[in-house]
């Protein structure tokens, strides 16, 4: 309401912050997180065993993954953030104005995390013979620090996922307020212990994945590569399948009804079960795979790598979207509604409605004759978040499955949405006055049949919806 | 100009002072951005020298050693950027956020540039011994791409930050390339690479004249030579920037003006036009005695970066002041109206009267889908009722764990409603007429 409205109406907002998100995940909780403790203990290894070969090999792993989280890992960590604040910048900005010392700090540990690695990457190869176990010692102190910008990191997204029985957050509008919150949420446990444990397998999968690419390896080196880092997958998986459990249990059982439609979106839930068990069967095969890998090092095929590496990309992917979804309908718990929109305005909102003082609109009240464009600003502020009007999770399509019929009617459509928040749990209840429900109503209606895209402040001189009558 | 969008402010405290958020983001900028000079400066060198040195090898070398150290400096440009970035977010909200919207897709597009531009700057590092004679082009073109993608990264930035204080031009922006044309833009943008240069050719000065530096890996060079070279390149970009400067300072819309931004800058100015003559001296001196004033040119070149970014910060300050008063007044008149609208619904939350609980609880979940005669979007309670009648249970069962039986949308589960609830509702539909 006081932002230009950014919008993506093709791919959908939501998915814009999903691909940055999960690339960043899939590519710094494996390679950055994980991979540095995975190169200390196999560059230990060689150095106990005199294996100058392992060494090696460890150094160029560690170059890959150098290469790809100092530029792509990065980037789209700060991509997050870029996009994000772009979708929803009253969000951001409220939590970075709360969270700002977490976020400070998270910045110093950060830096510090980012100057190790360069210092290990970057002297492997000269800080040898007696400086060796220095070497090691970088390794181990950089396996920490990375680990802890992870558990500040996540503190943070506890905080925002402070869903059902948690310390309550407050802030001068809103009575008492801490950053601690976050940390004391009952979901961060579980969600640090999962993460953890999936970073730490995940890098011996990626590790394992690579190995094959080293294509002058002997056998034997490969074996005397493959045995530990099999053993290492093996032993963090029950931490991950335990952290896994852990998280289940403590997500509110109200928001456990909405894991159908989380994992399987609402056309599919009735797939679920299959979307279970395919889940299920795929991280089945990472220990197979990972016993293979101990029993017979060298004879561990190439082919048998790749599955368990999309196994881990497919199972942190779907752990994102599920922990995205079971915040819904909320930002901020109690505070801030997924629209952008302050609980605590919403009465003003009833009453006088969104548009009378939002600062990027054509309109400020509804009238007869400005009704449908009126009612297209309203679907901007409302529901643009997290709705297109012709791409992905498109409103129209929404109500075409709930209402099949060839003409809408005004009323119905305005007093689904009036309580449709009981039912759609997700969903925040409607912000506007009485007057702008009708609008979105008529506008709705007015483009039942030839719904076109909706353009953003990005392009448009002022954000609008498509209004054809 | 009265037609400035007018949003409110977030109603939340800042997590600090605001002089001192403000302080930090000037000094923080400063030094992601000495960095930032670093990495763009460099890679630029980098690629110039490797161009020379298609003719004369000595200059390829140097290149090499220059864009070693850009992979290193990236990292910590980047890094060091966040910590201005979350003070600016805290410090100009609404500002920020505005303008960054205003050029979202450019904004976007920096996260696909900026990964691309690294990965080109560590394909150019790599390949530099293992890619042959042949391929020296090739190579070249890489450095070259890696450097246009930096110099496009610093527009959309340089943009940003001048839409941000300037309001009363957002109505106007549709996209990117409308931002550039605004005022000052441009100028600041070329203001901006030739800084780069100079404070690039500065640190390849210090970089190669330090004692440390193994003269073995550059043998067809003095070290007085190098540090000439550079010495050159910065007094001569440190000349041109005072055309540059002047013309900018000039084309900074006037709403910024005043007295403090007219005696900082200025005296930043006064301070680079030192160090353009201390570079002069320096240059006149033995080879032996070359590089001897350096600390002295780090100084005057501190001094002109402090003074021309407190002079920027409180062009800034003065550009949004009038706007962010109006702002707060309206936060403020807002916030009270929304306690007030607040106090009236609690008031008359208890006029409407319903017959019994479950009445109200249906209307609040079940009628926007259950009408009493028609089909909505699940079927009238007329139908229920012939199928549960004396069945609450198995009503509030199926209400638990929907099926679907008729096709169309399906029901949602009503899971997250309390046992006591749903069997009120489950009486209202089955006992009402």
């Amino acid at each position: 309401m006081d932002f230009p409205i950014f919008h993506l109406d093709f791919i959908g907002n939501r998915m814009l912050i999903a691909i940055t998100a999960i690339v960043h995940v899939i590519i710094n909780h494996p390679m950055a997180v994980g991979a540095i403790p995975m190169a200390t203990l196999l560059e230990w290894i060689a150095y106990r065993k005199k294996w100058f070969e392992l060494d090696q090999l460890a150094y160029k792993i560690t170059f890959v993954f150098f290469v790809i989280t100092t530029s792509l890992g990065a980037m789209t960590g700060v991509g997050i953030w870029f996009t994000t604040a772009l979708v929803n910048p009253e969000a951001i900005g409220s939590l970075i104005r709360v969270f700002f010392w977490a976020w400070f700090s998270e910045w110093v540990v950060f830096f510090l995390e980012v100057v190790f690695i360069m210092v290990y990457y970057l002297t492997w190869k000269s800080w040898s013979g007696t400086k060796k176990r220095l070497h090691i010692g970088t390794g181990v102190f950089l396996s920490v620090f990375s680990w802890l910008t992870m558990a500040v990191i996540t503190g943070i997204l506890g905080f925002m996922m402070n869903t059902g029985k948690w310390v309550p957050f407050s802030h001068e509008w809103v009575p008492e307020s801490s950053m601690l919150t976050g940390f004391f949420n009952p979901l961060y446990a579980p969600q640090l212990i999962f993460r953890t444990a999936v970073a730490f397998l995940g890098a011996g999968l990626f590790f394992l994945f690579l190995i094959p690419f080293f294509k002058k390896l002997s056998a034997e080196v490969r074996g005397r590569a493959v045995r530990p880092i099999s053993l290492w997958v093996l032993a963090w998986l029950p931490v991950a399948i335990a952290g896994a459990i852990f998280y289940w249990h403590r997500i509110p059982v109200y928001m456990q009804a909405n894991a159908p439609v989380a994992l399987a979106t609402q056309d599919f839930t009735k797939w679920y079960g299959a979307i279970l068990w395919f889940l299920l069967g795929m991280a089945a095969i990472v220990p197979l795979a990972a016993l293979w890998g101990v029993v017979k090092p060298k004879k561990l095929p190439a082919v048998a790598l790749i599955i368990p590496f999309l196994a881990v990309i497919t199972l942190l992917g779907t752990f994102e979207r599920l922990r995205e979804f079971v915040r819904k309908p909320w930002v901020i718990q109690g505070y801030l509604y997924a629209n952008g929109l302050r609980v605590q305005d919403y009465d003003l909102f009833r009453e006088e409605g969104v548009l009378s003082r939002a600062t990027w609109v054509r309109h400020h009240q509804v009238t007869e004759e400005n009704k449908l464009e009126a009612g297209g600003e309203v679907f901007m502020i409302a529901c643009s978040r997290c709705h297109s009007v012709g791409g992905v999770n498109s409103v129209y399509t929404r109500f075409r499955k709930l209402f099949p019929v060839e003409k809408w009617d005004e009323e119905q459509l305005a007093a689904y949405m009036s309580t449709m928040h009981n039912i759609r749990i997700f969903m925040p209840p409607f912000p506007g006055s009485d007057a702008e429900l009708k609008a979105l109503s008529a506008w709705l209606v007015a483009n039942q049949h030839h719904a076109v895209r909706a353009e953003g402040g990005q392009t448009a001189l002022l954000p609008s919806a498509p209004v054809l009558n | 100009m009265n037609t400035q969008p007018l949003p409110h402010d977030l109603p939340l405290q800042l997590p600090l002072p605001e002089g001192l958020v403000k302080h930090l983001l000037v000094l923080l900028f400063l030094i992601h951005i000495l960095f930032v000079n670093f990495m763009l400066g460099g890679q630029t060198l980098a690629v110039i020298l490797e161009f020379l040195g298609l003719w004369r090898k000595k200059y390829d070398r140097l290149a090499y050693e220059i864009s070693s150290t850009v992979t290193v400096n990236k990292s910590l440009a980047v890094v060091l950027g966040v910590a201005p970035l979350l003070a600016i977010n805290v410090a100009y909200t609404t500002y920020f956020y505005s303008s960054t919207v205003l050029i979202g897709f450019a904004w976007l597009m920096i996260i696909l540039l900026a990964s691309a531009a690294f990965l080109l700057t560590y394909l150019h590092k790599y390949t530099w011994e293992s890619w042959g004679e042949n391929q020296r082009a090739l190579h070249l073109t890489v450095g070259a791409a890696a450097m246009f993608l930096f110099l496009a990264i610093a527009l959309i930035f340089i943009t940003n930050i001048n839409l941000m204080v300037l309001p009363a031009y957002w109505p106007r922006v549709a996209g990117f390339l409308s931002a550039v044309l605004l005022p000052s833009a441009l100028l600041r943008y070329f203001h901006f690479i030739l800084a780069t240069l100079a404070i690039a050719s500065l640190f390849a000065a210090g970089w190669f004249g330090r004692k440390g530096f193994d003269m073995a890996r550059l043998p067809d060079f003095s070290r007085s030579e190098i540090i000439a070279l550079f010495l050159r390149i910065a007094m001569i970009v440190t000349l041109v920037q005072f055309i540059i400067g002047p013309s900018l300072l000039l084309s900074l819309p006037v709403h910024g003006h005043s007295l403090t931004v007219w005696l900082l800058i200025p005296t930043g100015a006064t301070f680079a036009g030192f160090m353009a003559w201390a570079l002069w001296k320096e240059l006149g001196r033995a080879s032996a005695a070359l590089g001897r004033s350096y600390l002295v040119i780090l100084t005057l070149l501190t001094c002109t970066a402090l003074f021309m970014a407190y002079g920027r910060h409180y062009y800034r300050e003065r550009a949004v002041a009038p706007h962010r008063r109006a702002m707060m007044a309206k936060t403020e008149a807002f916030m009270w109206d929304a306690k007030a609208a607040q106090s009236r619904a609690r008031l008359g939350e208890t006029k409407v009267v319903y017959k019994s609980a479950g009445e109200k609880e249906f209307k609040a979940n079940c009628a926007a889908c259950h009408a009493e005669n028609t089909t909505v979007v699940g079927p009238p309670l007329t139908e229920v009722r012939s199928l549960y009648t004396g069945k609450a249970d198995e009503l509030v069962a199926w209400a638990r764990a929907p099926q679907v039986k008729r096709g169309g949308a399906p029901m949602p589960s009503f899971n997250h409603l309390q046992e006591k609830v749903l069997q009120e509702i489950a009486e209202y539909i089955l006992n009402t007429k």
